[in-house]
């Protein structure tokens, strides 16, 4: 295979028509040939930025080396060292702004497709049945671990490798967090991957009880006094939707993007097997523009929906990945842009007939350095719709913060933890993921999951 | 999994279930959901624990026949399982908040209507354990549709019952035992608590307001996950938006807008569904149908 060093190897993906009415995963992959001549790009840096930029820190030019040499296997060991999600991981990253980002031949040229080279090494692990080994010495410790998203499950799998005894526990009744309630099939696959990736984990020690809602079913407090758990880590994410509180949000057609892709992704309601209903709706506006409200109206568009993204700012604010977006605008989703709801209105039946919006300019920077969006006068116009998603993003759930004694919250309800180790005001208690940043990515997440499991591991070693 | 322990019809479409769930056990008090899955298949049902047994683990739920997951679920057997149970869910009853001192000194009628009957039960078996005596109304369509009247009999104070067509007991609809109560044998009453089909509580909570009397409602909307994440339980409570899963299930009656929770509770329905359901049940059906305001 020949290979022009300044560009990557080019990825398959599903046609944009065909992918547009079914379900099945957009991007296809590197095959071997490709992943060994995309590898073969790597300059290898002595000094390399790409590791900076991996929240979790892979050896990154070390497993594309492997991959260059043909040796997969060798390449997954090097990647599960670092990550318990490398084939979640090489899907869902934004890598554009991490590992690529810095990558130095991206100064030239592209930057090394070292995501779509890290999903090549963990699907062919999985289709070559790599298991990791658990740990031979056990210690005699037991640690509770709250949520099984992304967070959860590398702490989980960090503190069962160094021979813990661990446990999550999972309030609904499928592991995986947002990697199963939110995001979509056609961009993680839930068994061959998801569910393949917890086999792993599990593989390692740790045991899942699912069904178990912390802060109702038992507390915190209770788990540490009651169950012998010496530590807890709590990584359970930011569940609770946002809605604007404009006037016919109640109204029968609007959902939240939280609602929309549940029913969806975790209840398998596309499927028509199952039991759960989905209202997918003709004309469907999704008010928001990052990746959950790219996921919601491709979602909507698979289910036959005509789908059009309202967000307030411009394109080049939009918080979604840049594939992201590129894949929706591919498959046919409309964006109103420099857009802001203002009202929805409502039938007599009481649902939604359509919604009022009205257009904005960029005005100065704000706190977060970008341009706020200010309403233009006299701009108010009508969409006629049936459906309207809200993708506002997402807060903690405060049923944990708020039933246990002495762990302090800001005032965004975020549990205050350090970052460094993900030390709460709680002995014993860390913690970490969007349950403390607020709503971030999956990475960053296993990021602070991996953090606080060695603050767990130096506290109880000390204990 | 979880296992069945003792399953029974209790009248036409409306089934009884003992299943072992410790953890819910352990902790659940009157007032509080679960949800439960019959299979990989099933949707998540939410349902109003009716009873609880802490020291066996169990957890009663009664359910009634209203679609594809609970009609499959009333084929279950005692030794069958559900594949996943979980709770409890949303807030304890008020009540369970009082100091008794205070709540001895009350005098609460409860009002109980179709299925309602079975969340109505572990309240008033609560208060009674706790040494309080309250008046219970119980309406049911019909007489084969009444449930839990042994049961109920033994932890009221004063039961009075009602069918909708004069099959037991006395006729009419549980509104006008309340004004009997209230207007003609002149009882007070501190609180009512009422519970059933949508447009049961909509019209005692009319009542109540005239009477003046403080009336609570347990709402059992279209919900997901139940603990806050999805939004699908909205409810308007005193003008402002509520999630009946966490804030809720239970509300202040007369602020709450049911006809708004009405129209939301027919999101899913279909027209045939909704047909079979009106032809089937009648207002029995917890207000489900969309057909009943």
């Amino acid at each position: 295979m020949e290979v022009d060093v300044l560009k990557r190897v080019p990825i398959r993906e599903q046609d944009p028509k065909v992918r547009a009415t079914n379900f099945d995963e957009v991007c296809l992959g590197y095959n071997a040939e490709e992943a060994t001549a995309e590898a073969s790009r790597c300059l290898n840096c002595k000094n390399a930025q790409c590791v900076k930029g991996c929240p979790v820190a892979i050896d990154i030019p070390a497993f594309v080396h492997e991959v260059k040499e043909g040796n997969f296997e060798e390449a997954s060991r090097v990647i599960s060292k670092a990550s318990a999600l490398p084939a979640v991981c090489g899907r869902v990253c934004p890598q554009e702004s991490q590992c690529e980002g810095k990558c130095i031949r991206g100064f030239k040229g592209e930057p090394v497709s070292i995501g779509k080279l890290e999903r090549f090494v963990a699907d062919w692990a999985r289709e070559n049945n790599i298991k990791p080994e658990p740990c031979k010495e056990k210690k005699d410790k037991k640690v509770a671990v709250i949520g099984s998203g992304p967070a959860g499950l590398t702490c989980a799998g960090e503190l069962a490798k160094i021979g813990y005894d661990v446990t999550i526990f999972e309030a609904l009744h499928e592991p995986g967090g947002v990697l199963v309630y939110g995001i979509p099939e056609f961009r993680l696959p839930k068994q061959k991957v998801v569910a393949e990736e917890i086999e792993n984990v599990k593989a390692l020690g740790v045991k899942i009880e699912t069904n178990v809602i912390i802060g109702k079913s038992i507390t915190i407090d209770e788990l540490m006094e009651d169950e012998g758990f010496d530590a807890v880590f709590i990584g359970s994410g930011a569940g609770l939707p946002r809605f604007m509180g404009i006037l016919g949000e109640t109204a029968n057609g609007v959902f939240s993007a939280n609602e929309y892709l549940t029913r969806s992704n975790l209840m398998k309601a596309f499927d028509e097997d199952y039991d759960t209903p989905i209202k997918p709706g003709k004309k469907v506006a999704v008010v928001g523009g990052g990746n959950v409200a790219m996921d919601a109206a491709r979602t909507a568009l698979r289910l036959g929906a005509d789908v059009t993204i309202v967000y307030r700012r411009s394109e080049e604010e939009l918080p979604a990945r840049v594939e992201e977006v590129h894949h929706a605008k591919e498959e046919g989703i409309k964006f109103n842009l420099l857009t802001n709801p203002t009202e929805i209105l409502v039938d007599e039946n009481g649902w939604v007939r359509g919604m009022t919006c009205v257009k904005m300019e960029l005005g100065e920077p704000d706190e977060s350095g970008r341009r706020s969006p200010v309403v233009i006068e006299g701009s108010e116009f009508e969409m006629e719709l049936d459906t309207v998603i809200m993708s506002l993003g997402t807060s903690p759930n405060p049923l944990i913060s708020s039933t246990t004694k002495g762990l302090e919250v800001n005032r965004r309800k975020c549990i205050v933890a350090e970052e460094e180790f993900g030390k709460t005001s709680k002995e014993g208690v860390y913690a970490g993921g969007d349950a403390v940043t607020g709503a971030a990515t999956v990475i960053l997440a296993m990021g602070a999951g991996k953090a606080a499991a060695k603050g767990i591991d130096a506290y109880l070693s000390e204990k | 999994m979880y296992k069945i322990l003792k399953a029974e019809m209790l009248a036409e479409n409306i089934y009884l279930m003992d299943v072992s769930a410790p953890r819910v056990a352990k902790s659940c008090l009157p007032g509080q959901f679960v949800i439960v899955k019959i299979d990989e298949k099933g949707e998540r049902i939410p349902l109003t624990i009716c009873d609880y047994d802490r020291e066996k683990g169990t957890i009663t739920i009664v359910f009634q026949i209203v679609g594809a997951s609970t009609k499959r679920m009333a084929t279950l057997k005692a030794g069958d399982s559900f594949r996943d149970f979980t709770g409890p869910l949303g807030q304890p009853s008020e009540l369970c908040n009082e100091p008794l001192d205070e709540l001895k000194k009350k005098k609460i009628l409860f009002v109980a209507g179709g299925v309602g009957t079975a969340p109505v039960y572990p309240q008033v078996k609560w208060l009674k354990e706790n040494g309080v005596d309250a008046d219970v109304i119980v309406g049911a369509k019909t007489q084969s549709l009444l449930i839990l009247e042994n049961e109920m009999e033994k932890v009221a104070g004063n039961l009075y019952i009602t069918t909708d067509d004069g099959s037991y007991k006395r006729k009419g609809m549980v509104t006008e035992v309340i004004k009997d109560l209230v207007q003609d044998k002149g009882n007070k009453y501190d609180v009512c608590i009422a519970i059933g089909p949508m447009i049961m509580m909509k019209f005692v909570c009319l009542l109540t307001k005239e009477l003046d009397l403080p009336t609570v409602v347990s709402l059992n909307p279209i919900m997901v996950d139940g603990t806050g994440m999805c939004g699908a339980c909205r409810v308007t409570v005193g003008g402002e938006v509520k999630f009946a899963c966490v804030d809720g299930p239970e509300f202040d009656g007369h602020k709450v807008d049911f006809d708004q929770a009405m129209k939301r509770q027919q999101l899913y329905k279909t027209e045939e569904g909704r047909a079979y359901l009106k032809e089937k049940e009648g207002d029995t059906h917890n207000g489900g149908c969309g057909n009943c305001n």
